[in-house]
């Protein structure tokens, strides 16, 4: 059985995520953030159970859906907020923003607006994991539409050809923008392009925390003993479109139905979890209404902060481009 | 040599910190030269030969960079177009896009081949566009001297740095101090500061990689014509050593800028920018551009010439900035 406090943190950094989100649609509707929002509602089991699997000093990359790792991987949500405000106290001191969340002193090296963009990145990691002869492990989460990318293929080849302690983890959430995987993708599943590179693929219920929490720990095993990579496909949805603030992607395209969210929805991945861990009596309702009510007030304390964090002056703008300021004409 | 000098700040470097290794295609069997000897020395774990992946293995690099490594990736202009997306959107863009988090200490050697009928796939001469993306460090040595001091900054640097070679100079020969005789003890240049390699009084010409070996000829033929050229090599481009070209434009009132890349937006186009708004006042004449024309090299030898500088066109150039 997966341990007690493995299974609770997994439901306090879901629960985390989805009120972090929630309070972001809130605050994107009244105008209070700019730019567009990817949120995680959804798809929560994936990267949480994933990340729980990790340890401290194993590293992580991302994508342009990126609150939900960072929080998963145990990430300051106050910085988080603070970034999407694009204030001086973010975790990129606003420079980065909602895509591009990173936090380098808990192994999150970043999340990546160009979709792939970040598994190669990742995949370096692991091969600086296998020639300074330590011990972590890299994983890098990646949608169905990025699969599809010469990026992830060359990356899944050198990792496999290298044996390198990196974990593939596919979010696939089913649309790419409005495109649906059986539409781009050749195979009926991500995870059997993994015979390809000689590594194992697995398809997991990315609604169920604990088998995503499962099939990464086999992976991160293998990982650390020099077994090589593993690709995992998370099956999941994202309940929101693609973006918020992005007006031509609204539900009222014909990709996807009513019909369909609703029934992903009655699979819901928190209740998923929460149902579970009440039937093996490890907590009542009592308790995760108590934990929900908790994260919602740590959300709020994060919206405050992020609301109280002032902007960066004009005079950050050219900090950080260099290690050493370069002057230009 | 300019590839044995290479060479040996390649080594020295690799001697010196663990966390340094050398990744690109065919290194270890050493095509170019470069990398003679590496895999001997350091094995499988520091000299890595990598499937034709550039978009996949410079994105490694990168990775490998932010967690402590210090990767020289060998590769070619011409193949850095199929990893355009790990050099500008990841190695260019993670220190600023997260707030100064990222580490990059990257080194890509960039190999120049053009002028010997590889057509237009295999010519590129492509550090003007990368001047125009901010975060990447630029460097373009012209001498076997420069080469080796560049080399080792830009592997002790923690920014990404692109050393564009011109393979004209690959074969060229000059001094190369030895360490013992250097007060350091070994070669360091720092980037930022241009060299005079011939000093003139009459017209400036800076020279940007393997044009310094033409206007070294033109500035030999128009001494015999009573004309003293005075040549500027800026040796990195991002960061340009400004104030070398503008003193000496202040001297001799005359600019001609001699780049091997297209005209169009080229580092010839930013130099001549530089000098007409800071020191426009000092020019005695119109500055006069020598670069690559903007059309596509051709394969036949008979239309390949027509596009590169050379120490015909420079003289010309420097004429015309003094009639």
């Amino acid at each position: 059985m997966i341990p007690k406090e493995k299974q609770v943190l997994m439901l306090e950094r879901m629960t985390r995520i989805r009120q972090f989100e929630k309070a972001l649609i809130e605050s994107q509707k009244s105008g209070e953030i700019v730019g567009s929002l990817h949120t995680y509602i959804g798809q929560e089991a994936v990267a949480t159970g994933a990340c729980v699997a990790l340890n401290d000093d194993d590293y992580i990359a991302g994508n342009h859906r990126s609150h939900g790792h960072p929080i998963a991987k145990g990430g300051d949500i106050n910085k988080a907020m603070a970034e999407i405000f694009g204030r001086k106290d973010g975790y990129c001191k606003g420079k980065g923003g909602s895509m591009h969340l990173a936090d380098f002193s808990i192994g999150i090296l970043g999340e990546s607006g160009i979709v792939a963009s970040s598994v190669p990145v990742a995949t370096g990691a692991a091969l600086a994991s296998k020639l300074k002869g330590k011990n972590f492990v890299s994983l890098v989460f990646f949608g169905d539409g990025a699969s599809n990318q010469g990026a992830c293929h060359e990356s899944m080849n050198l990792a496999a050809l290298w044996n390198l302690p990196v974990i593939f983890v596919c979010e696939n959430n089913q649309f790419a923008v409005t495109t649906s995987y059986r539409d781009s993708v050749s195979v009926d599943h991500i995870s059997d392009r993994a015979s390809a590179y000689g590594m194992p693929g697995v398809l997991v219920d990315g609604q169920d925390a604990l088998a995503m929490y499962e099939a990464t720990s086999e992976a991160v095993k293998r990982a650390r003993k020099g077994e090589g990579p593993t690709l995992i496909e998370g099956l999941t949805y994202r309940y929101e479109d693609h973006s918020l603030g992005l007006a031509s992607v609204r539900r009222d395209s014909s990709y996807r139905t009513d019909e369909e969210i609703e029934e992903w929805i009655k699979r819901d991945p928190i209740e998923i979890l929460k149902d579970n861990m009440i039937s093996q009596k490890l907590i009542t309702q009592k308790d995760f209404d108590d934990l929900e009510k908790k994260e919602i007030i740590s959300v709020e304390k994060a919206l405050n902060f992020a609301r109280n964090s002032p902007f960066p002056e004009p005079e950050d703008l050219f900090d950080d481009l260099f290690t050493d300021p370069i002057k230009f004409a | 040599m300019y590839v044995e000098a290479l060479n040996e700040a390649i080594f020295e470097e690799m001697d010196r910190d663990e966390s340094v290794y050398y990744m690109g295609e065919d290194v270890r069997a050493s095509i170019y030269g470069a990398s003679r000897g590496l895999f001997e020395k350091y094995g499988e774990k520091r000299v890595l030969d990598t499937p034709l992946s550039e978009n996949g293995f410079i994105g490694a690099a990168v990775g490998s960079s932010l967690v402590g490594m210090r990767p020289i990736v060998e590769t070619l202009t011409s193949f850095m177009w199929v990893a355009m997306d790990q050099i500008i959107s990841q190695a260019a863009k993670m220190k600023y896009m997260f707030g100064g988090q990222a580490s990059l200490p990257v080194t890509i050697r960039a190999v120049m081949s053009y002028g010997g009928s590889s057509a237009a796939h295999h010519s590129d001469r492509s550090y003007p566009m990368f001047m125009n993306m901010p975060g990447l460090k630029i460097i373009a040595p012209a001498s076997p001297e420069d080469v080796k001091g560049l080399m080792k900054t830009s592997v002790r640097d923690n920014d990404p740095c692109i050393i564009f070679e011109d393979s004209n100079l690959a074969g060229i020969k000059g001094d190369v101090p030895e360490n013992n005789d250097l007060n350091e003890g070994e070669l360091l240049i720092p980037f930022g500061k241009g060299k005079i390699i011939r000093e003139g009084s009459d017209c400036t010409v800076v020279g940007i990689a393997g044009a310094n070996t033409h206007a070294l000829n033109a500035a030999t033929e128009l001494e015999k014509e009573g004309i003293s050229v005075e040549i500027i090599d800026p040796r990195t481009l991002v960061p340009l050593d400004k104030e070398i070209i503008l003193n000496s434009v202040e001297k001799t009132g005359r600019l001609v800028v001699v780049d091997p890349a297209h005209k169009v937006c080229s580092a010839a186009s930013e130099i001549i920018s530089v000098v007409t708004e800071e020191g426009f006042w000092n020019l005695q004449a119109p500055p006069v551009k020598i670069a690559a024309e903007q059309v596509h090299i051709p394969f036949t030898p008979a239309l390949e010439p027509l596009i590169f500088p050379d120490a015909e066109k420079i003289i010309n150039a420097v004429k015309q900035t003094i009639e």
